[in-house]
């Protein structure tokens, strides 16, 4: 959403912080964030996968949604929402879900916990009121709770497990997407890196204390947004409003594992949500395109909106997400292009500053990921 | 050292003109992962287009300040484009020009003056 007038910038509870630490602060989603601190996005990234990252999420939108029946009609009115298995999530447990259009394009992407007696979502922050409108138009029997007064951390890489343990002990017991409630402090076993590592919502006031605590553990440093987008393209992961948006559906962002089987043709709950129609005949007969890894040959890194042809000059798709790969050290990129060529080491050509320079479709992730399954 | 207010530094090498960006501009950058190059004895006109940087953040250009000749390039930074954050008034030099006259630098701020720009 581009704004005419010059918005006001929101301000999070640990700016001070950030500004102690030398962070440089930007407008990110309507906040004042901190892209990088004095050591820069090259090193934080490296820092992040060899020891301990501490990243500052809390613009992301935190919501409960609470039933006023039933648990099993919340977790119904849900499913309504998105191509994803609610009804089948365990207590304690975290999954990615989607909300889908009726064209079947993604409104955003999101995580959600069953918490027994309601459940925890955390949304992206640029999507959130739009976020928080849908649900409550789209589940007039559920209490749409925005919580607005507590930070969202997350720790991420191999030395997280041992800083987290060190502040918050029992959290080394978690497995990947597990997600505990320990005091006042709410605890998932995910990540946005690909690395192993946690995402932690802590009341505010308790919650710059509790970063301090954390930056004084051996090996972690405070990660900025820049080399968060890094971490995240090596890791294979979907940013919303690039790569995925409203003119993507689930199965072109090759996003199908996110769509469990009871919710798939001949699944126990088939169908029912937004968009059904588009996204199970995909399914079925795959779609026009697909989103897919990308690794430019040379060192010129292939930027969002590159555009794709094949060797003999036919366009074919545009890259949606791209940059250098601190870890990979080599340039690497994602975008969708037409199905007959988004076969792994399919050889296509992308145009940077006029040029036509070589890529070829790559596995993603780029970077073997870490999560503690 | 000549500065010009696209952050480039200039420096007189004989009849040569050296030709790099401040300290300042490299800080600005961030992490600079991809240097190309223009080829050496191209003419060149001022505001032409003769470098592409790439940092971890985004793509930019280096303009030729003057008219002239590129009669050097550094190729290690296309090698090492880390060098551009080391030493970037040193080593990280980007190419070399040939000037039919040095008077021409005289438009350009010296470094009191480029110190108030950026202060």
């Amino acid at each position: 959403m581009a704004d005419l007038e010059e918005p006001e910038l929101l301000h999070l509870g640990l700016e001070s912080l950030h500004e102690e630490l030398g962070g440089k602060m930007v407008p990110f989603a309507g906040y004042r964030m901190p892209v990088q601190y004095p050591e820069g996005v090259l090193k934080e990234h490296l820092h992040t996968r060899a020891a301990a990252g501490l990243f500052d999420v809390s613009h992301m939108g935190q919501v409960i949604l609470r039933p006023k029946a039933g648990m099993d009609d919340l977790k119904l009115a849900f499913e309504a929402l998105m191509p994803v298995d609610v009804l089948g999530l365990a207590e304690g447990r975290q999954r990615y879900g989607l909300f889908t259009d009726e064209s079947g394009g993604i409104l955003d992407d999101l995580m959600f916990t069953n918490r027994g007696d309601h459940l925890y979502v955390v949304v992206n922050a640029a999507c959130k009121a739009a976020d928080i409108a849908h649900m409550s138009a789209g589940m007039p029997g559920v209490s749409v709770e925005p919580v607005t007064d507590r930070a969202l951390l997350a720790l991420q890489g191999p030395g997280a497990e041992a800083a987290l343990e060190a502040v918050l002990p029992g959290v080394a017991a978690m497995r990947f997407m597990d997600h505990r409630v320990i005091g006042d402090i709410w605890v998932s076993r995910s990540g946005y890196t690909g690395e192993d590592g946690f995402e932690v919502s802590v009341p505010e006031a308790q919650a710059e204390g509790f970063a301090r605590k954390l930056l004084a553990q051996p090996g972690v440093a405070p990660i900025g947004l820049g080399a968060r987008d890094s971490l995240r393209l090596e890791a294979g992961l979907c940013l919303y409003g690039h790569d995925i948006d409203t003119t993507t559906s689930p199965v072109e962002a090759n996003l199908v594992w996110a769509i469990q089987k009871a919710r798939k043709a001949g699944g126990a709950r088939e169908g029912g949500f937004p968009g059904a129609a588009r996204i199970l005949r995909e399914l079925a007969e795959g779609p026009q395109r697909l989103r897919v890894g990308l690794r430019p040959e040379g060192r010129a890194p292939m930027r969002e909106g590159v555009e794709l042809f094949a060797e003999d000059g036919t366009p074919v798709g545009r890259v949606t997400s791209g940059g250098f790969g601190p870890s990979v050290n080599a340039p690497i990129a994602m975008g969708y292009v037409a199905r007959a060529h988004a076969e792994v080491g399919t050889q296509l050509m992308g145009e940077v500053r006029g040029k036509r320079l070589p890529v070829t479709v790559a596995e993603m992730p780029f970077q073997p990921t870490t999560y503690k399954r | 050292m000549k500065y010009t207010k696209e952050h480039e530094w200039l420096r007189v090498e004989g009849d040569h003109v050296v030709v790099g960006i401040t300290e300042h501009a490299a800080t600005q950058l961030g992490d600079v992962v991809f240097v190309e190059l223009p080829e050496t004895e191209t003419q060149v006109a001022e505001g032409d287009e003769v470098c592409v940087i790439e940092s971890v953040k985004a793509a930019s250009d280096i303009l030729a300040p003057i008219d002239g000749e590129i009669v050097a390039v550094n190729q290690k930074l296309v090698d090492n484009p880390g060098l551009v954050n080391e030493d970037p008034t040193g080593a990280a030099w980007f190419f070399k020009l040939k000037v039919d006259d040095l008077s021409v630098l005289d438009q350009f701020m010296d470094e009191d003056e480029y110190q108030d720009l950026i202060g």
